[in-house]
């Protein structure tokens, strides 16, 4: 175990600003991709209901 | 935009004489995606958390650079990412450019926005481990100069994509690109043994023993597998969406379940 205690381990030997720097950002970026991954598919489903949606509303209009 | 059945119909032998291309269709690897992203997520987790309790509790403090080399757990396996995705992402480029597969195209377009940000963790933890360091944020050196190039060409195939609305002749001049810039990947690899450098040599090499503690080495090897786990499954989240946005006007996506109901 290399810490003595929680204080300790957070301050990185002084190096806390570069190491949780780095922490934070690749976790923060990793958290945010897969959000955006998923909106986009959500969004591309909305889409694609809504045109097939109209698609429908255009036949029943032709069709007696 | 949204004409792309077209190949498959007119060519469509392509995908029946040889079976192994079947999963090459979009409707087939579409629903395979699906399954296979929560198991990719969990093993991202898993080799996630082994990689951060080795990296933070078992291995030791550096000798020279104390507690601030656990950037090392990141920084490694981010730009190891950053040109390993390129070469996947130029592969699926190349593929499609010759075979005229659909599914490649969206593979590579996928891609991109994950290699841009290993590409871009990859700079930013060297930032932020040189300035203790070398008491710089940045220098213009081979290996980092390599690297910032990288993610240049990461954000110069989304943006010349996206230019482009046609997404067949999108995929097309993006590979072109893909292809050109591949002669960077060798350039980053070997760029600390060609020139004078900095930054400091390979840490782990197939030809001699690896040059730090075995601890330190596993903690790097288990955060790699977690950032190629979580590569894979961002990646196939999005390409999902891709396939959606493209393959919306084909009979099958009309039958999905999550557009049915």
């Amino acid at each position: 175990m290399n810490w003595g205690s929680a204080s300790e381990f957070f301050a990185m030997g002084g190096h806390a600003l570069y190491v949780w720097g780095s922490y934070g950002a690749c976790a923060l970026l990793m958290v945010v991709e897969p959000i955006l991954a998923r909106k986009r598919r959500s969004q591309a489903l909305t889409e694609l209901k809504r045109e097939i949606r109209a698609n429908q509303d255009s036949q029943d209009e032709t069709t007696p | 935009m949204g004409n792309n059945g077209g190949f498959e119909n007119r060519f469509g032998m392509n995908t029946r004489l040889i079976n192994w291309f079947g999963y090459a269709s979009p409707a087939t690897f579409y629903p395979l995606a699906g399954k296979m992203i929560p198991w990719f997520w969990a093993l991202a987790a898993l080799f996630g958390i082994a990689g951060l309790y080795v990296g933070f509790f078992v291995a030791p403090t550096d000798a020279q650079q104390g507690e601030g080399y656990r950037i090392i757990f990141i920084h490694v396996p981010a730009s190891w990412m950053s040109m390993f995705i390129y070469l996947v992402m130029a592969f699926w480029a190349a593929l499609g450019l010759g075979f005229n597969t659909r599914l490649s195209g969206m593979m590579a377009t996928s891609l991109a926005p994950t290699g841009a940000l290993m590409a871009f963790l990859s700079l930013w933890t060297g930032a932020l481990w040189g300035k203790p360091m070398w008491g710089a944020w940045w220098v213009w050196d081979a290996r980092l100069t390599s690297e910032l190039i990288l993610f240049f060409l990461y954000i110069g195939f989304i943006a010349l994509q996206s230019a482009i609305d046609d997404p067949r002749r999108a995929d097309k001049a993006g590979a072109v690109l893909a292809l050109v810039g591949v002669v960077n990947i060798p350039i980053i690899y070997f760029s600390v043994k060609w020139w004078n450098t900095l930054h400091q040599g390979a840490s782990v090499s197939l030809t001699r023993s690896p040059s730090m503690a075995q601890t330190m080495l596993w903690g790097m090897l288990l955060m790699a597998l977690a950032f190629w786990m979580y590569a894979i499954a961002v990646s196939l989240t999005r390409v999902r969406a891709i396939i959606l946005e493209r393959e919306r006007h084909a009979g099958w996506v009309e039958e999905l379940e999550e557009v049915a109901t």
